[in-house]
């Protein structure tokens, strides 16, 4: 990201039970929270940081009503248009024949269209370096980064003192020289 | 915050030492030490895999001749070793799907390699019916892609081609759940990497993965359609596998019956070989505190329903061949329990049917030994299954002067067991260099199933009932229903 702030302080926190207790009260206080990073997924960590649902599973049932609509099409189009063949009088239009089709194009459309919106939305792709705010949030921390070029000293040193009565293990700064690397 | 669980209920990761440091660690260690017996073994497989490429090779140079086919019988171990594969993919998606759905959290310890399991042996599955083909430059043409003859497509009624469809869609499905709960692990072991080399290729493998909230809320939902979406899939998938069968016009394979039995059978049969495997890698690995007794007694009971579900089948089709009052399908029927393939019957019923029954006895289902013998038996028993269906059917057909049996030649018994070779070959890579247990998610359940958390829990309860542990523990099932 290229607006990703290059002072930050990071607040380390290693039980997740504490940690969601601390997001609550830290941005009950009106203090933002510029990301917030854990080793896996924190149940009503989205809810406790305000984020909104996310919309990926509805794009998912769009891409799938794509793959639905686009096989069950193209197989009507070969079958009474294109290249029409009388099977001992059956239909040309034979339905029911159709449904493994469509529905494996279905799934296979709507698995693929996610997981690719997925991966564009999160800036995921081989190759990609990230900013490692620490490399134990991948581990046993969990890690709350605070924007430090946004507030004032005086202000940082009370949300150092919010972070560490919270229960936070650990609190520094920390300074990105502004190219990622690894 | 987190789901209520019962502590009568085993924990899921054993050993009081345990935090998430200790997960970590334990479960990125296979992929940091080098092992000898690793080395045998992968070298091993390897040869096994070459030996496969040269007869698939010889196949296709000297023609389907090599293979023990005649007129009559013009599928055998192909499509046996097809159909065999496919079922034994199955465990996979059935483990990351439908148990992710109906929130079985065992399912965290062994997800991963199953999922891998479903992956390696579509691959060997695939190979079959490709190869069958004799001219295997024309494959893609089971696609319907645009060409110079008409242009001619592909026959959307056809079985075979929808076994295309749902073969593809299984295989690319498959690699995009696994692969998505790969990328968090990957960004585990870059984090750790001390080389720099190492932390390069991990965080290409992992994408480049952060694990913001954002990131995770993503992956939740992702994670979840995909289960969604995968359930149906894979009971489609061997539906129409069976669909290849039950709507040709054969005596011994035109019945309604065969999807669900299909169905059944492949659970079956992936299980066990999710057993087989993950009986070795956790003495391999030392992963026996993620993979407890626990989690294999819930597998060998998913087993003994299955191999129940197949027992009822197989008595099923023996009654309505009877009842039919269809010559030629008692014929077929008679033909399988006391024609020349009887030895076959034999093995596939006393592997299927009588050898589950052993897990009713819990002490049974809790025993390693035990375990492994039987999971060995049910992959056999499981190959026998399709070799009896496909091959005794067709072997005395309609005409006395056609009726054939079938041997198998050096090739067909090169490519089957090369086939074994490549799955466990690309297993054995998989075992050393990624995560063969979803480290996210099991540090999910550490708080809710663990050993530790348990004996806290019991601990805060003991203290707040005057040391008394005991009703006050049991409490309305799963409250919390986001976990």
């Amino acid at each position: 990201m290229s607006n990703e702030p290059n002072k930050v302080v990071i607040g380390l926190w290693d039980h997740e039970e504490v940690y969601l207790h601390a997001v609550e009260h830290i941005r009950a206080k009106g203090i933002e929270i510029y990301e917030s990073l854990t080793p896996f997924p924190v149940h009503g960590l989205e809810d406790a940081l305000g984020y909104r649902e996310t919309r990926l599973h509805t794009a998912g049932f769009f891409f799938g009503a794509t793959g639905t609509t686009l096989a069950l099409s193209f197989m009507t189009w070969v079958m009474t248009t294109n290249y029409p063949i009388d099977f001992g009088g059956k239909p040309y239009w034979p339905l029911p024949s159709f449904i493994p089709i469509t529905f494996e194009m279905t799934v296979l459309f709507a698995a693929w269209g996610m997981t690719l919106t997925y991966l564009v939305r999160n800036r995921l792709w081989p190759g990609r370096v990230p900013r490692i705010y620490d490399v134990r949030t991948t581990d046993d921390r969990f890690a709350l980064v605070f924007d430090a070029e946004k507030y004032p000293a005086d202000k940082l040193n009370e949300i150092k003192e919010l972070c560490k009565k919270e229960g936070a293990v650990e609190i520094k700064d920390k300074e990105f020289s502004g190219k990622d690397e690894l | 915050m987190h789901a209520y669980e019962s502590e009568f209920r085993e924990p899921l990761i054993n050993g009081m030492d345990k935090n998430y440091t200790k997960i970590t660690d334990d479960l990125v260690a296979p992929t940091e030490r080098n092992s000898a017996m690793w080395w045998i073994a992968t070298l091993l497989t390897g040869a096994g895999s070459a030996f496969f490429v040269f007869c698939l090779g010889w196949t296709v140079w000297f023609g389907i001749g090599t293979w023990g086919l005649n007129k009559t019988i013009g599928w055998a171990w192909d499509i046996t070793n097809f159909v065999w594969w496919i079922g034994i993919g199955h465990a996979g998606t059935l483990i990351s799907a439908i148990l992710l759905l109906f929130r079985q959290r065992y399912r965290t310890g062994i997800n991963r390699a199953a999922e891998a399991m479903t992956i390696f042996a579509v691959i060997c599955a695939g190979m079959f019916p490709i190869f069958h083909m004799g001219r295997v430059w024309d494959a893609p043409f089971i696609f319907p892609i645009p060409n110079t003859r008409g242009p001619l497509w592909v026959n959307f009624n056809s079985p075979l081609l929808w076994d295309v469809f749902a073969i593809s869609t299984y295989f690319s499905v498959s690699l995009l759940f696994w692969y998505s709960g790969l990328m968090p692990d990957f960004g585990t072991i870059r984090d750790r990497s001390k080389g720099k080399i190492r932390k390069w290729i991990y965080n290409i493998l992992s994408f480049g993965w952060m694990g913001t909230a954002k990131n995770w809320q993503r992956f939740e939902s992702l994670s979840l359609v995909l289960a969604g979406l995968s359930t149906p899939l894979v009971l489609s998938v061997h539906t129409i596998v069976s669909f290849d069968f039950a709507t040709s016009v054969i005596p011994g394979w035109h019945t309604t019956i065969f999807p669900p039995y299909f169905v059944a059978g492949a659970i079956f049969s992936g299980f066990a070989m999710v057993e087989t495997l993950m009986l070795i890698s956790r003495k391999l690995f030392q992963l026996e505190d993620y993979i407890t007794i626990n989690h294999i007694e819930s597998m060998n009971k998913i087993i003994v329903l299955t191999g129940s579900i197949v027992g009822i089948a197989y008595l099923t089709e023996l009654f309505i061949a009877w009842y039919s009052g269809y010559l030629y399908e008692q014929f077929a029927f008679y033909n399988r329990i006391l024609g020349k393939y009887f030895w076959a019957y034999i093995i596939m019923m006393s592997c299927n049917v009588i050898s589950p029954q052993f897990y009713w006895f819990k002490s049974l289902r809790r025993n390693l030994w035990v375990t492994f013998i039987l999971s060995i038996f049910v992959n056999i028993g499981m190959w026998f299954e399709r070799f009896v269906i496909i091959v005794t059917s067709l072997a005395d057909d309609y005409l006395p002067s056609s009726w054939a049996y079938f041997s198998p030649t050096w090739v067909d018994i090169g490519i089957y067991t090369g086939s074994i070779s490549v799955f466990l070959f690309l297993f054995l890579l998989f075992s050393r260099f990624f995560p063969t247990i979803a480290i996210a998610e099991v540090k999910a359940i550490f708080r809710i199933s663990s050993e530790v958390a348990k004996a806290e829990r019991a601990k805060k309860e003991g203290a707040a009932h005057g040391g008394f542990v005991g009703l006050s523990t049991i409490g309305p099932l799963d409250k919390d229903s986001k976990n």
